[in-house]
């Protein structure tokens, strides 16, 4: 609850900075302020700091150790994010209500991971997706970033409608909106299914499906994820995918537990097809952002994966681990396809990653061990992430789906080998890119990460299964 | 502590040539070698004197959570290959002597990262540790190929890539299964073996053909080559000769410690269909060798032979089999480096090596011709060449199992005999041709490398017993 008032805290006063005009300190003072969050966050996760809030507010929000590890996931998301991208703000006029943007949406997104009401869901979503619909169209000149902004927000008001439909139905059919009594009614003996129920259930995940643009509701992804400016599609495919799955998770981890067995068809059909439409799609793409975009699409079929296998131990853990090296490699990932779209008048089609090696080798090294992570190659993280979910996919007895998670995969490797071969094995036709000392730290902390996430099990131990 | 060294060595070789200049990074890169050669022959001397001495092994509780602990251990199957590896390493980086590498920076620390992994995958005792020197040897394989690889490196490196690639996530499925049945949730290579054989037989058919798929991609085995002349031709030549001398090891090697003793019912029902298709790829890629008119390929096509009876002897299950398995592998690995070699001072010098082209170099250049000549006949596995020894306990170890099956895998010698005498006689033998007249002399760097490929072909030729005693009692341990 802390990180909540210090954000929230933190937004406020980045608004007041353009009245009283100290834009020029507002950068520091948040990135400053995020890291105070993320000692806090840190601090409570291993019990050194005990906050009376964190117990349970009002029955509204519950800081349990599955939100407090979310919450200190989704702050180091959002601290390192405020760095890399630390230009998207200096070179702007109007950089201090982007900024309190962002640091809102956090709010809703430690809401997301935290609810134990499904009012704090909704608004959670709510508070989260709303300042995502201004910043997608942030870049104000660009058709397409308007683009992307009406786009997400018709279909993310859309969806958000049917959520509502949902919760609505839910309770009537059960008569709370408390997860907890949820729990109770739902495995009671005496629970029956009701027609109202599904309907209010089915409703329920296609909105959270949509939330975490798994197919057949990613429509809106590839275009909001092109069209945005790249540092806001940064945020979009690792903070706010992030709370997404987490708030998807938390709905069986706190009031739904048997949805997953008794709703299995539906999420096959979301898992298999986030699998092979983002996979087999991401192969025709020759823009690097939308080939990512599309890529993503595919991996949240993974992480569904660990949601429709809630009920194995590890279930929890192996979805925190993959949302974390995911995080992490998209974060470095886009930081790269950032610092060459600078350099190349703003495209970012896959010719113009070529020949990066000879331009800049830091920067091509990064992206290829980024690109090998996501493609799943040991011992990078993405590789363990991916080793736990099929772990527990087999463990579950879903053989055949392991082999089908394989191929898809298999098929990822093309369209990421794709930007490698064009990186390594083609002429350069650009000047060579030459990086700040801050960059430099960066992307090799970025990489340091990717592998050391790997080969340690720290991030995975988080939480106790 | 001996398997730590063995990994780290090349990988502080390879930061050394990364942190100094360029101009110095081969002499780097071939120190480093031998040194790896040194330690390598310091643990063989170990494993002579106590066969379970703990510098041998090592172990690190890694990542409990999953039940996999980062553990090494050198046997006298290891031994025979960390030999091969490290043997071969100073020579590959020989090869490089007389020849502009452009970015010697990466060239050199890629294959010492390649020599790294290889040498892990040799040595892992754990399955998720075995897995991931699996796949880190390919990552550095695949890059030297595809950033100094010929034309069209892009797709054929690719094909490459996604093949192995294919077969390895099918292992990694094979080894989650075999961890699930683990009884003490653990990845250790005993704990497999006997999570293995107390599983039904479906089960232990789906782990037996997805390690199998894995290891018959990697050798390559009828039907699963097709990724493998092309990416020979295509890498450069420094890369065909990891990728044939030592990677295709991995495969066979993987056969003996991960597939034999793992799923028992189901190795003794499938053992028949494998050495069909092993006799299958043996005759078939000797008879495709017998057309190539390129002498790169022809080679590439050799190793499919050679690598098909090796792999048709590991599964007759039979002590003589295996054994010859692994002196079969140390000779090819030597032979063919050395194949590729004599091709790459043909292709420098002369600039094609289409056989028609050329001729006559024998008349020029009589110490070529010696070296060729003597290489070849270790390859055609002449008696009192290594390639005998390995070859007639292949197929002592076949005749066991059924005499049909060597009867028909015994033609890989005749066959193979054909292709690399007619390969020679259109090389060395005949007229000159313009291109050939001024073929020059041997370097100092280029002999050494010829010496000591002769040396280990005429020496283990003559008494194999050096190779096969290394090896005999862990062989006895696991055979029928």
């Amino acid at each position: 609850m802390n990180e909540i008032l210090i954000v929230a805290g933190l937004g406020v006063l980045t608004l007041l900075a353009e009245i009283f005009s100290f834009k020029k300190f507002i950068a520091p003072i948040v990135i400053a302020g995020l890291l105070a969050t993320w000692v806090v966050a840190a601090l409570e996760l291993n019990g050194n700091i005990y906050s009376s809030l964190n117990a349970s507010v009002l029955n509204m929000l519950d800081f349990d150790r599955y939100a407090q590890s979310f919450v200190l996931l989704l702050t180091t998301i959002a601290l390192l994010w405020v760095i890399i991208n630390y230009n998207f703000f200096s070179d702007e006029s109007n950089k201090a209500d982007h900024l309190s943007l962002i640091l809102f949406s956090m709010v809703g997104g430690f809401c997301m991971v935290s609810y134990t009401n499904f009012v704090m869901l909704f608004l959670g979503i709510e508070i989260l997706s709303i300042p995502m619909y201004v910043l997608a169209g942030s870049n104000k000149r660009s058709l397409r970033s308007n683009e992307a902004s009406l786009k997400y927000f018709l279909m993310g008001s859309f969806a958000t409608g049917i959520l509502l439909f949902g919760i609505a139905l839910l309770y009537g059919s059960t008569g709370s909106f408390y997860v907890y009594d949820l729990r109770v009614k739902t495995t009671g003996a005496d629970f029956v299914m009701t027609p109202m129920f599904t309907i209010g259930m089915v409703m329920l995940l296609s909105a959270m499906a949509f939330k975490s643009s798994a197919a057949p509701f990613h429509f809106w992804a590839p275009d909001v994820y092109t069209g945005s400016p790249s540092s806001v599609t940064s945020f979009m495919s690792t903070f706010v995918k992030t709370s997404a799955l987490a708030a998807f998770m938390r709905l069986f981890y706190t009031a739904l537990p048997y949805v997953p067995e008794t709703f299995d068809r539906i999420f096959l059909i979301l898992i298999i097809g986030s699998l092979f439409l983002g996979n087999i799609i991401a192969v025709f793409q020759t823009n690097a952002k939308r080939l990512l975009a599309y890529s993503s699409i595919s991996h949240v079929g993974f992480m569904l994966m660990a949601i429709r296998f809630f009920s194995e131990p590890t279930s929890v853990a192996s979805l925190f681990f993959y949302m974390a090296a995911y995080a992490i490699t998209t974060l470095a990932a886009f930081m790269v396809l950032k610092i060459v779209e600078e350099n190349s008048d703003g495209d970012v089609s896959i010719s113009a990653f070529n020949g990066l090696v000879k331009r800049n080798p830091l920067l091509a090294g990064t992206l290829t061990i980024a690109l090998l992570s996501m493609a799943g190659i040991p011992p990078l993280s993405g590789f363990f992430a991916k080793f736990n979910i099929l772990y527990i996919a087999l463990n579950h007895g879903y053989f055949w789906l392991v082999i089908v998670a394989i191929l898809a995969s298999l098929v990822g490797v093309y369209y990421y080998f794709k930007i490698v071969i064009a990186m390594f094995a083609s002429e350069p036709v650009l000047t060579p890119i030459t990086l700040t000392g801050k960059q430099k730290i960066l992307l090799l902390l970025l990489t340091l990460l990717i592998v050391g996430m790997g080969l340690n099990s720290f991030v995975f131990d988080l939480i106790p299964s | 502590m001996f398997p730590l060294l063995l990994i780290f060595l090349p990988v502080l070789t390879a930061l050394f040539i990364f942190v100094l200049p360029a101009a110095q990074s081969r002499m780097i890169a071939f120190a480093g070698a031998i040194l790896s050669l040194l330690a390598v022959l310091l643990s063989f001397n170990t494993l002579h004197a106590d066969a379970t001495d703990v510098a041998l092994s090592f172990s690190f509780n890694w990542l409990p959570s999953l039940g996999s602990n980062i553990s090494f251990g050198i046997d006298g199957i290891s031994m025979v290959l960390l030999l091969l590896t490290n043997i071969l390493l100073p020579l590959i980086i020989l090869t490089t002597f007389q020849r502009d590498i452009i970015k010697p920076k990466g060239y050199f620390s890629l294959m010492l990262l390649m020599q790294s992994a290889l040498l892990g995958v040799f040595m892992a005792t754990d399955g998720l540790v075995f897995y991931i020197f699996w796949e880190l040897a390919l990552i550095p394989i695949y890059f030297i190929c595809l950033f100094w690889g010929g034309e069209g490196r892009q797709r054929i490196t690719f094909k490459f890539f996604i093949y192995t690639l294919l077969g390895s996530l099918f292992m990694l499925v094979a080894l989650i299964i075999l961890f699930q049945h683990t009884t003490n949730h653990s990845f250790a290579i005993k704990d497999l073996y006997a999570a293995g054989a107390s599983m039904t037989f479906d089960q232990q058919a789906w782990v037996f053909w997805f390690f199998f798929l894995a290891f018959a991609i990697k050798m390559p085995v009828f039907p699963f080559h097709t990724w493998q002349p092309d990416t020979y031709v295509n890498a450069p030549t420094q890369g065909t000769m990891l990728l044939s001398g030592i990677m295709l090891k991995m495969g066979t090697y993987g056969l003996i410690r991960w597939l034999l003793p793992m799923v028992p019912q189901a190795v003794s029902a499938y053992t028949d269909l494998v050495i069909i298709l092993s006799i299958i790829s043996v005759v078939y890629a000797s008879a495709i060798a017998m057309a190539q008119v390129n002498f790169k390929r022809m080679i590439a096509y050799s190793s499919i032979a050679h690598v098909g009876l090796i792999c048709a002897g590991i599964f007759s299950y039979k002590a003589e089999g295996i054994q010859g398995a692994l002196a079969q592998m140390f000779a090819h690995g030597i032979n063919v480096v050395g194949l590729f070699f004599i091709c790459d001072i043909i292709q420098t010098n002369t600039g094609t090596d289409t056989m028609a082209n050329l001729g006559g170099i024998r008349t020029v250049n009589q110490k070529f011709a010696f070296w060729f000549l003597i290489t070849m006949l270790g390859s055609v596995a002449l008696p009192l060449t290594n390639g005998f020894a390995g070859e007639f306990l292949l197929l002592n170890g076949i005749y066991q199992y059924n005499a049909w099956f060597a009867a028909i895998g015994g033609l890989t010698i005749i066959l193979g005999a054909v292709y690399m005498l007619r390969g020679y006689q259109a090389i060395m033998l005949g007229e000159t041709s313009s291109i050939t007249t001024s073929f020059p002399a041997l370097k100092l760097s280029e002999t050494i490398v010829f010496i000591v490929i002769a040396g280990i072909i005429v020496i283990s030729g003559i008494y194999p017993k050096i190779i096969l005693d290394i090896s005999a009692w862990d062989v006895q341990l696991i055979a029928h």
